[in-house]
């Protein structure tokens, strides 16, 4: 599974699955264990019907998998997709760190050079 | 690593939406010049490193225009956005669109930057509303160039730090 296409249409999907707040308490409870769907759709006032609808979209997204217990219709979390999203907000989280590190640094010299008294402290974390 | 050094924290909002937040170690005032006045945020916007911001020209005014050129110091080439300032209440909130000269996002992007002074620091946040989910997809995605270089960088200024410190300066 080495396509970026793939990988790409992956994360849209792994992102619009994400953008829903019922769908993310769902991941939440299933990050627990395995829930079934009866069970999910206890702490929801959501019917079924509805339930389910959000369930399909997490699946076709690959963050969770049907477990074949037919009679309890069980669902499990899957972490990579999630896992995949995280790196690609990271990356862009390390870009902008990194400028607000410099950010930090300019403003710890601005500061000093406000102060009226010129004393000289050095607070290199010793 | 300096401890008054905040933690950024970037997440993914509904379909367009990036949110970063971080606190800084002064007040408003001094955090809202940072992002304002062109002599300070020469000072801090130029990286990822190997990149300088050359030309950064600021209009602070509703309907004002901004612009920044960076440029790669490897090779030359440069890179220019600019914007419009929409909204001004400094030093609360900065609201302004960003449109790169390349675009490599789809349409412009609506940036709204807070800052919110609490016993001396100053938390900020900054919303960025692309007009489409590819455009806020496809910035997530880009391999922003400097990740690893950057922390090379910090590791570089904690050496430096540490080499000063033992000189007993």
């Amino acid at each position: 599974m080495n396509h970026a296409l793939s990988q790409s249409a992956r994360l849209d999907a792994t992102f619009a699955a994400l953008s829903d707040p019922t769908r993310r308490a769902i991941l939440s409870r299933l990050a627990n264990g395995e829930v079934s769907v009866m069970d999910l759709a206890k702490p929801f006032s959501m019917s079924q019907p509805a339930i389910s609808k959000h369930l399909k979209v997490l699946e076709k997204a690959g963050l969770i998998t049907g477990i074949k217990d037919a009679q309890k219709r069980l669902r499990k979390l899957e972490a990579k997709p999630l896992e995949e999203a995280t790196e690609w907000l990271e990356n862009y989280r390390k870009f902008w760190e990194g400028r607000f590190n410099q950010l930090d640094s300019l403003i710890e010299e601005l500061k000093l050079s406000k102060r009226p008294s010129p004393k000289r402290k050095n607070k290199k974390g010793e | 690593m300096s401890s008054f050094v905040g933690t950024l924290k970037v997440e993914a909002k509904g379909d367009r939406e990036i949110v970063m937040t971080r606190e800084f170690n002064a007040g408003k005032d001094l955090v809202f010049d940072c992002f304002t006045k062109p002599e300070l945020i020469k000072r801090w916007l130029y990286g990822p490193d190997g990149w300088s911001l050359d030309i950064c020209t600021v209009d602070l005014k509703v309907g004002g225009k901004y612009r920044y050129v960076w440029k790669y110091l490897k090779d030359g080439s440069t890179m220019g956005a600019g914007g419009t300032y929409k909204e001004i209440s400094g030093p609360d909130k900065l609201v302004q669109t960003e449109a790169f000269d390349e675009a490599w996002y789809p349409g412009e992007a609506l940036l709204t930057t807070t800052f919110v002074e609490t016993s001396g620091k100053t938390f900020i946040t900054i919303n960025v509303l692309y007009e489409t989910k590819e455009g806020r997809d496809t910035v997530i995605k880009s391999p922003m160039e400097g990740g690893a270089s950057q922390s090379y960088n910090r590791l570089e200024t904690l050496l430096n730090t540490l080499a000063k410190t033992a000189e007993g300066k």
